[in-house]
C-alpha cells in the first residue's frame, strides 16, 4: 500500500523493538513497520500512538531523520495511553498514524549560528534536529543546546548531552530549577542560559521547545540578546485527537497546531501566545 | 450531489400527489428519503415515506432560549423554519465507527470497513442547511487530509431544497448572504404556495440528476402568477428577519480577545454545549476507545465534541481553557473569524439555532453587536 492510498485516520502497526528507560516516568521506544519498509518524516513532526483498545496521543519524534529504518518515540508516561504504552516491551506491537505537523526549518538555518533551547521533556522533539545539524555541521557557525530541568534526576538525555558537551563544534550547557548536593551546576531557569551562550544573535536561528511559559520567556530573553522574532521557531502543544485538521481540538486562533504546526515562526504567534487561555 | 451543469427547464408545479411521485421516485430508485416530521412536540428530520408523513398545518414559534410548535391553520408542509437538528447529523453523524481492529500475532490487525448504507434523498432543505453543507463540505474536502465519509455520502446524495416563504423567529441569514433564497448546490428546488383554495410546489432543476428526476413526474408548467406570487413571498420573508450580524465586527473578532464583553457572556453561559450541538456547522469530534471484554476485539468510535467542555483543551497538566469566557470566546471567534481564514467564509449561515436553543438565550448577534457598539469610532 502507498502512502498517497493510506486512510489517515487507520493506524498502522509497529513492533517494539527496544524500550530504554530514560528518567523515572520517561522512556524512549524504537519502531519498525510490522508490514516492513521504513519510516520518513522530517525533524519537529510527530505521530498519533495508538495502544490496542486503549486509545490515541499525539507523540513527536525522537529519533535521526536521517535514519529512515526506525522510529523513535520519547514519552513520558502522564495518562491512560502513555501509562499503557510505559507497561509495553520489545515485541509488543503499537498503531502509528503519521507524521503530522511542520517540521524544524533545519536547512533554512544553513549559515546561521544555531541555537537549541529546550526545557524538560521538550528536548525529545529537538533532538532530530540536532541530529540533522550535527550531519550538516560544516553548514552552520556556532551549534549552542541549552537546556534546563527540573531536577538533576530529570535530565533527559544525560549522556548524550555530555557527550555532545565533549565535542568541540558543540556549546551545550544545562540548568535546572533546584539543585541537589551532588549538582554543582547552574541553578535556575532556562532563559539565565541565553546571556551565556557565545552566539551572533544578527545571524542567529533558535528552535525551542518546552512547557508554553518556558518558550514564552525564552523568546523574550532570545529577543532581548538581539535575536530577531524571524529567527525563532517555537513548538507548540495542544489537545489532539485527529493530527490532520478534523478533528478541532488543537485549535488556537485560526491555526490548528496539528497541521499549521507545531512549529511556528514566533513573529508569527507572538501576539496569540500573549492571549491567557486562547 | 447536485452537479454543476445548467439544465434549462421550466419551473413545475407539482399538487400533493406530484410531490408524492416525487418522494416515491426517490424511494424507488434506492434513496432512503428524509424529511421532516412532528416527534417529541418538535420537528425532526428523518426517514419518511409519504407526503403523509410530513408536518402538515406546523408551525414554529422560535426565540432566545424558546421553541414551540404551533397550529398554523392552513395545510402547509413547510411552514416551520428550522428544525432544531439540522442535516449534520445525517451527513456528519454524532457517533461514527472509525475502526474495528482484533488481535493478531501478538500485534492487531485493522478489519475491512464496513459496506456503506444507502445513499439519501434530503427533503426540505433550507437555504442556510444548504450553505452549511457546503461550509461543512469545505471543512472536511481538503483531498489530501479529507474525511471521506463526508464528502462520499454528500456526493451520492440527492437534495431537495425549499425556499422559505415565512421567516423563523430567531433567523438572520439574509444577513449572512445565505438566505432565503436558495441559489445552488440543489437537485430540485421548490417553494411552497399554500392557501384556502389550492396546494402546489413549484419546482425547479439545479442539476441533472435533479431535471431528469423532474421530467419523470410530468407536472405542468406553473404559471407566471404563481412564480412571482412565490418570489414575493421569500423575498418578503428576507425582509422580515429581527436580526442583523454586524460583518465587519463579526470577522474581526480575534481582535478583540480582551474585550470586557467576554467576562459578562462568561456570567451568563452555562457552558452547555447546546450551541455546538445545534449549530449546522460545528464539526468538532473526539474519539472513543473501547474493547470487548477479552481484550480481543477493538474499535475506535467517533463522536461530536463541544468546545465548550472543559475537557476539549485538556493536555497533560490540565484545560487550556478554563474559564467559560474562554470557551465562549473560542465558539463565537471561531466560528464568525477565524473560519475566514481557515475555509475562506464565514462558520454561520444565520438559521439561529444557537439563539433559539441556548437555555439562557445568548444571542449571538447581540454579543457582536455590543462588541462592535464598543469598538466604534476607534
Amino acid at each position: 500500500m502507498t502512502a498517497a492510498m493510506r486512510d489517515p485516520m487507520l493506524p498502522r502497526p509497529f513492533r517494539i523493538e527496544k524500550v530504554r528507560r530514560e528518567l523515572s516516568d520517561t522512556f524512549t521506544m524504537e519502531l519498525v513497520p510490522a508490514e516492513g519498509g521504513g519510516f520518513a518524516f522530517a525533524a519537529g513532526q510527530f505521530n498519533m500512538l495508538y495502544v490496542f483498545g486503549i486509545g490515541e496521543v499525539p507523540i513527536s519524534i525522537s529519533g535521526d531523520p536521517g535514519d529512515g529504518g526506525k522510529l523513535i518515540h520519547t514519552t513520558r508516561a502522564v495518562g491512560a495511553v502513555t501509562r499503557a504504552m510505559d507497561s509495553m516491551r520489545a515485541g509488543d506491537v503499537v498503531g502509528v498514524r503519521g507524521p503530522f505537523g511542520t517540521p524544524w526549518p533545519v536547512e533554512e538555518a544553513f549559515g546561521h549560528d544555531l541555537v537549541f533551547v529546550a526545557g524538560g521533556v521538550g528536548l525529545a522533539p529537538l533532538r532530530p534536529a540536532i541530529y540533522q545539524a550535527m550531519a550538516n555541521r560544516q553548514r552552520f557557525g556556532k551549534v549552542v543546546v541549552l537546556y534546563g530541568a527540573r531536577t538533576p534526576d530529570d535530565i533527559l538525555f544525560r549522556r548524550e548531552l555530555e557527550r555532545w558537551r565533549g565535542r568541540f563544534d558543540m556549546e551545550v550547557h544545562v540548568t535546572v530549577d533546584r539543585g541537589n548536593p551532588k549538582w554543582s551546576g547552574n541553578v535556575g531557569v532556562v532563559p539565565n542560559l541565553i546571556a551565556h551562550a557565545g552566539f551572533d544573535p544578527l545571524s542567529t536561528t533558535a528552535f525551542v521547545c518546552g512547557p508554553e511559559v518556558m518558550m514564552r520567556y525564552t523568546a523574550l530573553a532570545l529577543e532581548k540578546n538581539g535575536v530577531g522574532r524571524e529567527g525563532i521557531f517555537l513548538s507548540m502543544e495542544r489537545n489532539m485527537k485527529c493530527g490532520c485538521g478534523l478533528c478541532g481540538h488543537c485549535q488556537w486562533g485560526p491555526h490548528f497546531v496539528c497541521k499549521d504546526g507545531p512549529v511556528y515562526r514566533y513573529d508569527r504567534i507572538a501576539d496569540l501566545l500573549a492571549i491567557r487561555e486562547l | 450531489m447536485p452537479g454543476v451543469d445548467d439544465p434549462k427547464t421550466v419551473t413545475a408545479a407539482l399538487d400533493m400527489a406530484g410531490l408524492d411521485a416525487l418522494i416515491a421516485a426517490l424511494a424507488e430508485r434506492g434513496y432512503r428519503v428524509i424529511g421532516p416530521m412532528v416527534a417529541d412536540d418538535a420537528v425532526v428530520y428523518d426517514e419518511i415515506a409519504s407526503s403523509a408523513d410530513l408536518p402538515a398545518g406546523v408551525g414554529d414559534e422560535q426565540d432566545g432560549g424558546r421553541y414551540r410548535l404551533r397550529a398554523r391553520g392552513d395545510g402547509a408542509l413547510f411552514g416551520y423554519t428550522v428544525a432544531p437538528q439540522g442535516w449534520k447529523r445525517l451527513l456528519h453523524p454524532p457517533r461514527q465507527k472509525m475502526f474495528a481492529a482484533r488481535r493478531q500475532d501478538g500485534g492487531f490487525a485493522i478489519l475491512p470497513p464496513e459496506p456503506a448504507a444507502a445513499p439519501m434523498a434530503f427533503l426540505g432543505v433550507r437555504a442556510c442547511e444548504l450553505a452549511a453543507i457546503g461550509i461543512q463540505s469545505r471543512v472536511f474536502g481538503d483531498e489530501a487530509a479529507g474525511d471521506p465519509g463526508y464528502r462520499g455520502r454528500l456526493a451520492r446524495s440527492f437534495v431537495v431544497a425549499v425556499e422559505c416563504a415565512e421567516a423563523g423567529g430567531t433567523c438572520f441569514c439574509a444577513s449572512m448572504g445565505t438566505g432565503p433564497q436558495v441559489e445552488a448546490g440543489f437537485d430540485i428546488r421548490l417553494v411552497e404556495l399554500a392557501g384556502h383554495d389550492r396546494h402546489v410546489f413549484l419546482a425547479d432543476a439545479g442539476s441533472a440528476k435533479g431535471a431528469e428526476m423532474l421530467s419523470g413526474l410530468n407536472a405542468p408548467p406553473a404559471p407566471e402568477a404563481d412564480r412571482a406570487e412565490a418570489r414575493r413571498r421569500v423575498s418578503a420573508a428576507a425582509g422580515a428577519m429581527g436580526r442583523t450580524m454586524p460583518a465587519a465586527t463579526a470577522r474581526r473578532l480575534g481582535e478583540h480577545a480582551e474585550h470586557r464583553r467576554w467576562a459578562d457572556i462568561g456570567k451568563r453561559c452555562l457552558s452547555c454545549g447546546n450551541c455546538t450541538m445545534v449549530c449546522p456547522t460545528c464539526f468538532c469530534t473526539t474519539v472513543e476507545d473501547v474493547t470487548d471484554l477479552k481484550g480481543e476485539h477493538a474499535e475506535r468510535w467517533r463522536t461530536w465534541d463541544s468546545c465548550f467542555s472543559i475537557d476539549f483543551s485538556y493536555i497533560h497538566g490540565g484545560a487550556i481553557r478554563n474559564e467559560v469566557r474562554s470557551r465562549y470566546r473560542q465558539w463565537i471567534t471561531h466560528k464568525l473569524s477565524a473560519w475566514h481564514e481557515q475555509f475562506g467564509t464565514s462558520g454561520c449561515v444565520g438559521c439561529g439555532r444557537c439563539i433559539t436553543w441556548c437555555p439562557v438565550g445568548i444571542d449571538i448577534t447581540e454579543e457582536v453587536q455590543a462588541i462592535h457598539a464598543d469598538g466604534k469610532g476607534r
